[in-house]
């Protein structure tokens, strides 16, 4: 069996999806690695829900303002025409339907859209949600970036999410490492396999009935 | 003439009472008050309940307060963080209570607080374990659930240039929650990189108008907390 894509790849294959001119927001995890893929002849600009439109790559050491963070808390830069606002004004961006893509990482995705992606509900955990609930609710088209299974070869892709939700019905896409997947009306479909892979890995790697892609 | 300008941090926090409700700017390390924070310390108010994105961390600035006790309930999204240690090792002896509130749904609780609405109604949440015992309500064919405000007796904020009159602006990211939180606090206290006279400030580049500040005190060169934790410090 082939390995798929890579993490780099699936970024990739992602960022094509997104039209020319979008504003995106990027989840924390692979979903980062998509800036690095944007495109020829694109520009998305980028939100960070702290507060700040037109983030741009990681600083150099001279370039390091310690004020400049991303959602994540990574120092980030600006690009030009970048702006910052408060956090009312931010989560108005995502509430309001202005942000159009919104690429997230997951612990699982159910057949009909539903994600897990911020507790596992275990007893004693402490329960962290950050923005993950507004962004499902508020953008239009949420991408979901995520290995097909856990370490431990469970699938991530499910009939229904064990872990607690963080919306329902809300997931557009699926970027694996073997596929790219739908969320339809009737349940996961294939879009696309990776070089090497076979519908039938990804049917038995996916923890809920996946049609195959449509030709 | 009206003028703002206290001298001192601990003087600009002496009269924070015992079981106050206190707003604390700051996005991580972004923003975040440090100088207050410590000098809230020195005051040593308890039993206080603090609403920040965060719970802190290292062993300074916010984290510091809640590890020196004087914390007995947080309000916030995300009280995990890499560097965050205290908090989790409070929380799980029982010995802080903490409300998780949605980023988007907190921001939102603060400005309502400070622009006098009650309540409101989002999508955030709807659908999941946060919207259990919460009032929900459909309009135009989806479902919402009912926030209500939130408001505080004391807001902690930093910003980049204050003027006698309290009018502020910010650097960058570290604007964050503050302009919010100085809406909805009965007493807003900024510290302040740059403390200017009135009419220095361009009204065009006010971004928190005086009206929402109580009092303004210099720190010019404010210490970040990544720095702090960096250098392996504690407070106090």
């Amino acid at each position: 069996m082939s390995n798929g894509w890579t993490r780099e790849q699936m970024a990739a294959r992602a960022a094509q999806d997104i039209p020319d001119g979008s504003y995106v927001n990027l989840g924390i995890g692979i979903p980062e690695l998509v800036a690095k893929f944007v495109p020829a002849g694109r520009e998305f600009i980028y939100h960070t829900e702290n507060g700040m439109l037109g983030m741009g790559p990681p600083p150099t050491d001279e370039e390091r303002d310690l004020d400049l963070m991303n959602a994540g808390k990574k120092y980030v830069t600006e690009v030009p025409g970048a702006a910052y606002f408060h956090h009312a004004d931010s989560f108005s961006m995502i509430r309001g339907g202005h942000i159009d893509v919104c690429v997230l990482g997951t612990m699982q995705v159910a057949e009909n859209g539903d994600l897990a992606n911020w507790s596992t509900g275990e007893p004693g955990a402490i329960p962290a949600v950050g923005g993950a609930m507004d962004l499902v609710q508020g953008v239009e088209r949420i991408y979901v970036i995520t290995q097909h299974t856990t370490k431990t070869g469970e699938p991530k892709l499910v009939e229904r999410c064990s872990y607690p939700l963080t919306g329902t019905g809300v997931v557009s896409r699926i970027y694996t490492d073997l596929a790219v997947v739908d969320v339809t009306a009737d349940g996961f479909r294939v879009f696309e396999l990776a070089p090497e892979i076979t519908f039938e890995e990804v049917e038995q790697k996916t923890g809920a009935p996946i049609l195959p892609a449509e030709r | 003439m009206i003028d703002k300008t206290y001298l001192s941090v601990a003087e600009a926090v002496a009269d924070i009472p015992d079981g106050a409700t206190v707003m604390v700017g700051g996005f991580g390390a972004s923003g975040s008050p440090i100088e207050l924070l410590h000098a809230l310390i020195d005051q040593g108010a308890t039993g206080l309940t603090v609403i920040n994105n965060n719970t802190g961390n290292g062993d300074v600035g916010l984290a510091a307060l809640i590890g020196n006790g004087q914390v007995s309930k947080m309000i916030c999204s995300f009280p995990r963080s890499s560097q965050s240690r205290v908090f989790p090792k409070m929380y799980q002896a029982g010995k802080v209570e903490l409300e998780l509130v949605p980023q988007g749904t907190l921001a939102e609780r603060i400005r309502s607080g400070g622009a006098g609405i009650p309540a409101f109604y989002t999508p955030t949440t709807v659908g999941t374990i946060l919207a259990e015992d919460k009032e929900s309500r459909d309009f135009d064919g989806r479902t919402f659930v009912m926030e209500r405000w939130l408001k505080a007796d004391f807001a902690l904020i930093k910003c980049e240039v204050a003027d006698s009159l309290g009018n502020l602006t910010y650097n960058k990211t570290a604007r964050n929650f503050s302009p919010l939180m100085c809406m909805a606090a009965s007493t807003t206290i900024a510290q302040a990189k740059r403390l200017v006279a009135r009419g220095e400030i361009d009204p065009e580049h006010v971004v928190t108008p005086g009206i929402f500040v109580d009092r303004v005190v210099e720190v010019s060169q404010p210490v970040h907390e990544d720095t702090l934790i960096a250098a392996g410090r504690s407070y106090p």
